[in-house]
């Protein structure tokens, strides 16, 4: 049986895409290809570097012996005339007569020519094909000025040819008021113009041509307006005309301003004709761009062998370089208030205009505008189609960012897998990254084994990106391990340890490491132990480090001190006194904290839990100033007492204290919560700060003091207090999990990919969609939450391990020694 | 030429006395001493409880591990985590520091310390 025949009508981008796609997908086809010009499809979009150097050759789609060696039969120069659908078959001009089981239309389009007197003189041309192209050429040979009639995007690129041409003068006339009108706003055209107009253009406006006037050959235009301009030759580009004319002839529907009617499938009103690219009709639209029409050939390609794909309309997201000026349109561009926000920046100094539309929740990008810089085209495509959370200020997506720290939110890096990054061919990231990966580190080679970037060339820079980005991520790929003796990170370490349900370090020793462990893995597994399962930290207490296994801050000398927590700052004067009592009868040195507490100094090991005796029975409970845990959440007076107070921060800094008390993470976590905007609790130097606004609070995270401060980060606004509970345990309970050991959460963020966009993603809109469970997790461990230090003083053995001496438990170290100090005592040693 | 050198094993406390995989801090007229019951391994180690370091009297109170290949067993201080060897009291963490070590031997669960 024979294969069955396929006739492609024309052979442009579109038609030759088609067979490549058929070919590569199924050898169970005859195809057969007229084209009407004489060379082979060539590319059409680049079609203006031919004035710049480029030969036909070069800007050919294919080798010249492409079609041969894939079996097509090519009829170039010879344009078929008429379909016979009855038959079957088609008739070419040269004569030749084919039957067919499906045919393809792939006419493309022409230029609209408006029907002006005088269009048939000398010196006016179309801007469509190389042959046009040509003739240009050698007419520019003599002239002086031209003009272009139509400033569209292919008026400008036409424009741009004769300025290449070397052409003195160059002008555009457009009928509408500005400069591309199907892409860019009013305000994005002005733009265009007046930085073209410093190029050397001439811009008219809101000309209608009457006439072009001349003996022969063409001298001017004339104006419906009286005006009139003298010039030497005139590109006619004001618009395309879908080639449907032998469409319609076999009486296939059309539509009323042309293009050949088409299905989902681009099957045509005849199940065996379809018709792909720029003289298909789908939806009342015509796709006059490169790659909705490859989208067409491949749908064609696919339904031939038996698949099913369908066309659903398609981006008209663009980007070009008209005479040196980007400009770019995307997504939505012109969708206004009140659908949208719209931020708008504008420098008429350097001719920059740039306009993005979010939606009204400010989460999405949906389209827009870019003029005079257009390097963000790419990236702000990809925040559109992949929907993207926008950054809590979407701003910087065309200012940059403005503050000392860049922001890596928008990298290509973070873009989802299957992000499309050329559209043309249907490229994914994941393809392109895995190519990068098998070896092809260049952009040839991408080109060569993905065809990524061989249609329009629009997403080259973005492939580039995603090459350096692979390598560099190849390349500077170094184990985050925890020490010798365990080959994980701490987060694989503690997934390990969570999943496997593994309770003690031996253990945990056996099953994941190696060796006898050491200072380094013992505390930063006590610390996953603790986050994990909250047990009794002095049950293991030789895997702590020395604080935590004494409960106790060692200091100088060998003695420690004590603090007992007072959360939010707040104290009775009965505490007072125990705390007074407590420190005379035990010879300790008393200080007020920065974290609004008392420490107490100068305990000798041996005199620890009947000190915390003491201090459990007036109703004090530890500190936690020993641990890698929550610190204190200082607070500021508040509006009980302030005049200035918005809300009660000292209730709410108590409740915030009280909740996390006791958890362990991978370092210190210390909070605050401030009244009003004067900030007096200094909320925003601490891991996270809460401030109370007019309608609710502010919550920032991630702040440090240190040696390094940093200020911490807005993560929501004027949000309730159960919002920001809510925000406060999945910060927490995510930073414990991810961090590495002795991390601060400023540390933590500063080294996170995609910093604090990312972070508020996962937070606030649950990108990872963890937050059920981090607030689950971080529900057990406030559920399980015990006074250490109560513990071990109602445990004998346990106030055992309190002794200095293990052969003279009652003695005290004879070591430690005090000499006096304004009142009171300090180590000497 | 060899001399011997009578060990005086004194007893420092009982096995259960001294946390598993820890230490505790035995008191000999004025010297004090640091015992290691590193159970893991079913060893025992004494060094001076004394860190050279910044002379802290805490040694006793640090961690212990092991490191390199041969899985040298050691103590770190808590003060400032410089760690010395329990084999050889020679300090680990590239200072010049050396600490003295004693033998230990266990005997009916009873940990007596060999002083030279």
């Amino acid at each position: 049986m024979s294969k069955p025949t396929i006739i492609v009508v024309g052979n442009g981008m579109v038609g030759y895409k088609f067979c490549e796609r058929l070919v590569s997908k199924s050898s169970g086809f005859q195809i057969i290809v007229f084209g009407e010009e004489s060379r082979r499809a060539y590319d059409r979009v680049h079609l203006s570097e031919y004035f710049n150097g480029k030969s036909a050759d070069d800007l050919s789609m294919s080798s010249e012996t492409w079609y041969a060696d894939n079996g097509i039969q090519l009829y170039l120069d010879d344009p078929i005339q008429e379909i016979n659908r009855s038959e079957k078959t088609i008739h070419s001009l040269k004569g030749l007569t084919l039957k067919y089981d499906y045919l393809v239309l792939a006419t493309g389009s022409s230029a609209f020519v408006p029907d002006i007197p005088g269009i048939e003189k000398d010196g006016v041309f179309v801007y469509r094909t190389i042959d046009d192209l040509e003739l240009i050429k050698a007419y520019a040979a003599q002239a002086k000025s031209g003009v272009v009639m139509g400033g569209g995007l292919l008026g400008l690129e036409a424009a741009k040819a004769l300025i290449d041409l070397g052409i003195a003068e160059t002008h555009v006339v457009e009928f509408a008021p500005r400069l591309m009108p199907r892409q860019i706003d009013s305000a994005g055209s002005a733009m265009l113009q007046s930085k073209l107009k410093q190029l050397g253009l001439n811009i008219h406006l809101n000309k209608s041509t009457s006439e072009i006037a001349g003996d022969h050959k063409i001298e001017s235009l004339k104006f419906n307006d009286d005006t009139s301009l003298v010039v030497d030759m005139l590109v006619i580009s004001a618009g395309i005309r879908p080639r449907d004319e032998l469409a319609k002839l076999a009486g296939l529907h059309t539509g009323t301003r042309g293009g050949i009617v088409v299905n989902e499938k681009m099957q045509t009103s005849d199940e065996s004709i379809f018709a792909i690219g720029e003289c298909a009709l789908y939806d009342g639209m015509i796709y006059g761009l490169v790659a909705p029409g490859y989208e067409m050939a491949e749908i064609v390609a696919t339904y031939l062998i038996g698949g099913d794909k369908h066309f659903h309309g398609y981006d008209m997201s663009t980007k070009l370089k008209l005479i040196g000026v980007d400009v770019a349109s995307f997504g939505d561009a012109f969708i206004t208030e009140p659908d949208c926000r719209t931020i708008i920046f504008e420098d008429t100094h350097k001719g920059i205009y740039k306009r993005i539309n979010i939606s009204n929740d400010g989460k999405y990008l949906l389209g827009g505008i870019l003029v005079g810089e257009a390097e963000a085209y790419n990236i702000l495509l990809q925040t559109v189609n992949n929907r993207i959370i926008l950054p809590p200020n979407p701003e910087d997506l065309i200012l940059g960012s403005r503050g000392t720290e860049a922001s890596e939110g928008a990298g290509v890096m973070s873009l989802p897998d299957d992000a499309l990054i050329c559209s043309c061919e249907a490229v994914s990231k994941v393809a392109i990254c895995s190519a990068v990966n098998d070896g092809a580190t260049s952009i040839d080679g991408i080109k060569k084994c993905t065809k990524a970037g061989t249609g329009c060339g629009g997403c080259v820079p973005l492939v580039k990106d995603l090459i350096a980005g692979t390598l560099k991520a190849n390349g500077q790929y170094v184990k985050n391990v925890i020490c010798e003796h365990f080959d994980y990170s701490r987060q694989e370490l503690y997934d390990l340890v969570k999943i496997n349900k593994v309770k003690n370090y031996d253990l945990v020793l056996d099953h994941f490491g190696k060796g006898d462990g050491c200072e380094v893995c013992k505390p930063a597994v006590a610390s996953i132990l603790s986050s994990l399962w909250n047990d009794v930290i002095v049950k293991q207490d030789t895997i702590q480090d020395s604080n935590d296994r004494y409960l106790a801050n060692i200091q100088k000398g060998g003695t420690y001190s004590v603090v007992p927590r007072i959360p939010g700052g707040e104290i009775t004067p009965d505490k007072l006194i125990v705390i007074g009592q407590v420190a005379k009868k035990y010879g300790l040195y008393t200080k007020i904290t920065g974290g609004q507490r008392i420490d107490m100094f100068g305990a000798h090991l041996n005199d620890l839990p009947a000190i915390w005796e003491e201090l459990i029975d007036a109703g004090f409970e530890s500190g936690h100033a020993y641990g890698k845990a929550l610190r204190t959440v200082k607070s500021c007076v508040g509006s009980t007492w302030c005049r200035f107070g918005l809300h009660d921060s000292v209730s709410f800094a108590i409740e915030v204290e009280d909740r996390y008390k006791g958890i362990r993470a991978p370092h210190k976590i210390k909070g605050g919560v401030s009244g009003c905007i004067r900030e007096c609790a200094e909320a925003q130097s601490k891991d996270f700060g809460i401030i109370a606004t007019e309608k609710g609070w502010n919550l920032y995270v991630c702040g440090n003091g240190g040696s390094k401060p940093q200020h911490a980060q807005l993560l929501a606004t004027d949000i309730d207090k159960e919002t920001c509970v809510k925000y406060l345990d999945r910060f927490l309970m995510f930073y414990i999990k991810t961090a590495d050991p002795l991390t601060r959460t400023a540390t933590w963020l500063n080294k996170m990919e995609g910093g604090m966009s990312y972070l508020k993603n996962v937070i606030v809109n649950d990108s990872l969609g963890i937050n059920d469970q981090l607030e689950e997790e971080m529900q057990g461990l406030i559920d399980t939450y015990h006074c250490e230090w109560k513990e071990v003083v109602e445990n004998p053995d346990l106030r055992k391990r309190f002794a200095h001496f293990v052969n003279a438990p009652e003695e005290k170290d004879p070591a430690v020694k005090f000499e006096p100090m304004r009142d009171q005592v300090k180590a000497k040693w | 030429m060899e001399t011997t050198v009578d060990i005086e094993w004194v007893l420092a406390c009982h096995t259960d006395d001294v946390p598993v995989n820890g230490g505790a801090c035995m008191k000999h007229g004025d010297e004090q001493i640091a015992i290691y019951n590193f159970s893991r391994r079913n060893e025992w180690y004494a060094t001076q409880n004394l860190c050279p370091h910044k002379q802290q009297m805490v040694l006793s109170r640090g961690m212990i591990g092991s490191t390199g290949e041969d899985c040298t067993p050691k103590v770190a201080c808590p003060f400032h985590k410089k760690t010395f060897s329990l084999l050889s009291g020679e300090c680990l963490s590239g200072d010049e520091f050396q600490i003295k070590t004693y033998p230990v031997k266990v005997v009916d669960n009873k940990v007596y310390v060999g002083i030279a």
